[in-house]
C-alpha cells in the first residue's frame, strides 16, 4: 500500500425518487489499500459501490480515478471490476467460459486466456471445475467463480459487495483469509462492503463507518474500535456501554457523581459529553475497593466469557468477565484512564449505550430497534 | 402409482386431441374413397411441390420479419419497470382480440389499388401503387396478424434476464453490442426459437390471409388444403394427404431449427 490515491469521491450526494441516499461523502482510496464500507442495511454502502462501478453517476460532487475525473466514463471503461452482491454469473457459459469472459471481450489469444483461467481458478481453488455449468455449483464455489472472473480482468481495484454474506460461518472464515492472502499478494485495492463488524476490523486496512447515507467515521480497525467518534459508531462496533458526562477540564471527567481520570483532552471546559466504556475492559473488584458499586442483575454464558448485566443507580451496564457473579451479587468496578473513552456530543447521543431492556432477542433485533424499546420502557 | 395417476388427464387429453385426430388423417391419407389402401394420395403432392416451396418461403420471410421487429421491442418492454411491462405487454396483445378476419379485411381495404394507402400517396404526389394481390401484401398480412405470437415469447425470455447480469458484462468491459451478443441473444434463444415456431407453423398454412390479400388466383399449401375439403372437386384424401405432409416438412424446418440453436450454443461455449 502506497500513499497514491487510486480513487477519490468529493461531495457526492445521491436521490433516488427525491430520496436523499448519500448526503456529501467524501472518501479517497490508496493504490493497494483494503477500504471496508460498513453500516447497517440500507445506509448507502452499494450505492457507493456502484458510484465507483459507474453504474451510477451521482447528482452532484465528483468521482476521480487517478486524479482524472470519470463522472461520466461508462462502466465498461473503468479498470474497476465488481463482485456483485449475489455473484451475477452468466447462466449460458460454463466456469471456464465466465472466468474467461473479460478476455474475450478485449480480443486476448486463446493461448493468454488458458494461461490466465488455469491461473486463476487454481488462486480460487477450483482447478478442474472448467467444464462444470455454473448453475450446478454450490454458493461458496460460485462465490469463487466470481472472484476469478473479476480478477481474471486484472482491475486496478476491485470492488466486492458483501461478497461473503451468504456463506456459513466456517466458509465464511476461509474466504475471508482467502481474499485477504489475494488482495495482499496481487496489491491491489480492495473495497469491501459488508455489515459485519467482525469482517471489517479483521480483514481491512481502513474501516469506513456509514449510517444514513452519510460517513460516520473513516480510520484503522483500531482508531475505529478504540476511538469511536459518536455513539452510533461506538455501538456498532462492539458493545460500548455509553454515559452522559461531563469533561471538567482536560484529562478530568464527571459521571455518576464521580471523578475519573481519562486519556482525553481538548474539549471546552464542563463540556457535555458521551462516556464510553467497553464491556471487556471493565475490572471486577470486591464492592469496598470499586470506584463504583453495583448488583448483578442477569447473567449469560458466551462460551469465552460471561455477559454479566450490573445495575449502577438504575443505569444497567454490560460487563464481559470470565469469572461467574450470579444473579444478586454486589460488585464493584475500577475503571482505569485508558478504560475511559470520551466522545463529542452528537445526534445519536442518547440513543445507544444503555442494556436496561438487554437480552439475547433484543441483540438479535439490532441495535436501533433494541434501543428505541429501551426508551420506551424507561418512559413506561 | 403416484406417476401413473398423475399422467392419466395428460394420456386421456392426449388421446382425445392428438392421437384420435391423428390417426383418422392417417386413415383418409392412406386410402382411397372407398377405404382401401393406396399410396395414391402421397403421390399426388408433387403436383403441388412448388406450393409447398412458396408457402414455406412465404412463412420462412414473414417470420424472419417478424423476428427482426420484435426482438427489439420485446427487449425494451422487458428493460421497463414492472408496471409500465404490464402496460405495453397489454397494448402489444389488444389487436389481438380483434376478429381476426376483420382485421385482415381492414388491410384489404387499406391496401387497394383505390385504398386509403394509395389515396395517401397520390395525395403527397407520389405515384400510387399496384399493392393488393401481391406477394408482399401476403407477407404483410402474416406480419401483421402474428407479430404479437414472437413479442411474447420473446418479452417472457427477456423478463426473467436478470438485470445484473448485463451489468455484470458491462463490468468485465463489455459496451452495448458486447453485452447484447454475449449475454443478451444467447440468454433469449430459447425465446427467439418459441417466437419463431408460434409464427412459422401458422403463416406456413395460412389461407385467409393468402385469399383475401393475395387475391383469388393466389395459392399457398393453405389454400390448396382448404379446397380439397369444401366446394366442388373436394377430395378428403388428398386433403389429409397434403396436410401430413405439411406436418412432417414443418416439423423438419422445426428440428433443424433446434439444431442450428443448439449448435451456436456449443459455438459460443466454446468461443464466444
Ligand atoms: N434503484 C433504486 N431506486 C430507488 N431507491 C434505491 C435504489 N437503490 C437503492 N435505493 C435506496 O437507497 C438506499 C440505500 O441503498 P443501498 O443499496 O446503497 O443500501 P446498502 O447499504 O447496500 O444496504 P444492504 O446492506 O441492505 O445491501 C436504500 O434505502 C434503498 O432503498
Ligand atoms: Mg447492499
Amino acid at each position: 500500500m502506497n500513499e497514491k490515491k487510486i480513487i477519490e469521491l468529493k461531495n457526492i450526494a445521491v436521490s433516488f425518487d427525491g430520496e436523499p441516499v448519500l448526503k456529501n461523502l467524501n472518501l479517497s482510496i490508496s493504490d493497494g489499500e483494503f477500504v471496508t464500507l460498513l453500516g447497517p442495511s440500507g445506509c448507502g454502502k452499494t450505492t457507493t459501490l456502484r458510484i465507483i462501478a459507474g453504474f451510477i453517476t451521482p447528482d452532484d460532487g465528483d468521482v476521480f480515478f487517478e486524479g482524472k475525473r470519470v463522472n461520466d466514463l461508462p462502466a465498461y471503461k473503468r479498470t474497476v471490476n465488481t463482485i456483485f452482491q449475489r455473484y451475477a454469473l452468466f447462466p449460458h457459459l460454463n466456469v471456464y467460459e465466465n472466468v474467461a469472459f473479460g478476455m474475450r471481450v478485449q480480443k486476448k489469444s486463446n493461448a493468454e486466456i488458458k494461461e490466465t483461467v488455469t491461473r486463476m481458478l487454481e488462486l480460487v481453488n477450483l482447478k478442474g471445475f472448467e467444464k462444470r455449468s455454473v448453475s450446478k455449483l454450490s454458493g461458496g464455489q460460485q462465490q469463487r467463480v466470481a472472484i476469478a472472473r473479476a480478477l481474471a480482468n486484472k482491475p486496478r481495484v476491485l470492488l466486492l459487495d458483501e461478497p461473503l454474506a451468504a456463506l456459513d460461518l466456517k466458509l465464511r472464515k476461509d474466504m475471508q483469509a482467502e481474499l485477504k492472502n489475494i488482495q495482499k499478494s496481487l496489491g491491489i485495492s480492495f473495497i469491501y462492503v459488508t455489515h459485519d463488524q467482525e469482517e471489517a476490523l479483521s480483514m481491512s486496512d481502513t474501516v469506513v463507518v456509514m449510517d444514513d447515507g452519510e460517513i460516520q467515521q473513516i480510520g484503522t480497525p483500531q482508531d475505529i474500535y478504540n476511538e469511536p467518534e459518536n455513539a452510533f459508531v461506538a455501538d456498532f462496533i462492539g458493545e460500548s456501554n455509553i454515559l452522559d458526562g461531563v469533561m471538567l477540564e482536560d484529562y478530568l471527567v464527571e459521571f455518576f457523581g464521580r471523578k475519573f481520570k481519562c486519556l482525553d483532552a481538548g474539549f471546552d471546559k464542563n463540556e457535555p459529553v458521551d462516556v464510553v466504556i467497553r464491556p471487556e475492559d471493565i475490572d471486577i473488584v470486591e464492592p469496598a475497593k470499586g470506584h463504583l458499586t453495583g448488583t448483578v442483575t442477569a447473567v449469560t454464558f458466551k462460551g469465552v466469557h460471561y455477559d454479566t448485566i450490573v445495575d449502577f443507580k438504575g443505569f444497567k451496564w454490560l460487563i464481559q468477565t470470565t469469572d461467574y457473579y450470579g444473579e444478586g451479587s454486589v460488585i464493584g468496578i475500577v475503571l482505569n484512564p485508558e478504560d475511559i473513552h470520551i466522545m463529542k456530543k452528537s445526534a445519536y447521543s442518547g440513543m445507544f449505550g444503555d442494556y436496561s431492556s438487554y437480552s439475547e432477542e433484543f441483540d438479535e433485533l439490532g441495535d436501533a430497534e433494541a434501543a428505541a424499546e429501551a426508551e420506551e420502557e424507561a418512559e413506561g | 402409482m403416484k406417476s401413473r395417476a398423475a399422467a392419466t388427464p395428460f394420456g386421456l387429453w392426449m388421446g382425445i386431441f392428438t392421437v384420435v385426430p391423428m390417426a383418422i388423417v392417417l386413415w383418409f391419407a392412406f386410402t382411397d374413397a372407398n377405404g382401401t389402401f393406396t399410396l395414391a394420395n402421397i403421390a399426388r403432392i408433387w403436383q403441388y411441390a412448388g406450393t409447398y416451396v412458396d408457402s414455406i418461403w412465404m412463412g420462412a420471410v414473414a417470420t424472419l420479419i417478424c423476428l427482426v421487429l420484435a426482438y427489439p421491442v420485446a427487449l425494451s418492454i422487458s428493460r421497463k419497470a414492472e408496471h409500465m411491462q404490464r402496460t405495453m405487454v397489454m397494448i402489444v396483445m389488444l389487436p389481438m382480440w380483434m376478429n381476426f378476419l376483420l382485421r385482415t379485411y381492414a388491410w384489404m381495404t387499406l391496401l387497394e389499388d383505390q385504398g386509403l394507402l394509395n389515396q395517401f400517396l397520390r395525395w403527397i404526389g407520389l405515384p400510387a401503387m399496384h399493392l393488393i394481390n401481391t406477394d408482399a401484401a401476403v407477407v404483410l398480412g402474416m406480419v401483421y396478424n402474428f407479430l404479437p405470437f414472437m413479442i411474447l415469447p420473446l418479452y417472457s425470455v427477456m423478463a426473467k434476464l436478470d438485470n445484473r447480469i448485463i451489468e455484470a458484462a458491462q463490468d468485465l468491459g463489455s459496451n452495448g453490442f458486447q453485452v447484447f451478443r454475449r449475454v443478451i441473444l444467447p440468454l433469449s434463444a430459447p425465446g427467439i426459437v418459441s417466437g419463431v415456431t408460434m409464427v412459422f407453423v401458422p403463416a406456413v398454412s395460412t389461407f385467409v390471409i393468402s385469399k383475401l390479400l393475395g387475391g383469388s388466383k393466389y395459392m399457398m399449401i393453405g389454400d390448396v388444403i382448404e379446397s380439397m375439403f369444401v366446394g366442388d372437386g373436394c377430395d378428403y384424401n388428398v386433403g389429409a394427404a397434403l396436410s401430413l405432409v405439411l406436418m412432417v416438412l414443418m416439423l423438419v424446418c422445426m428440428s433443424l431449427m433446434r439444431k442450428v440453436d443448439n449448435g451456436e450454443d456449443e459455438l459460443g461455449g466454446m468461443m464466444a
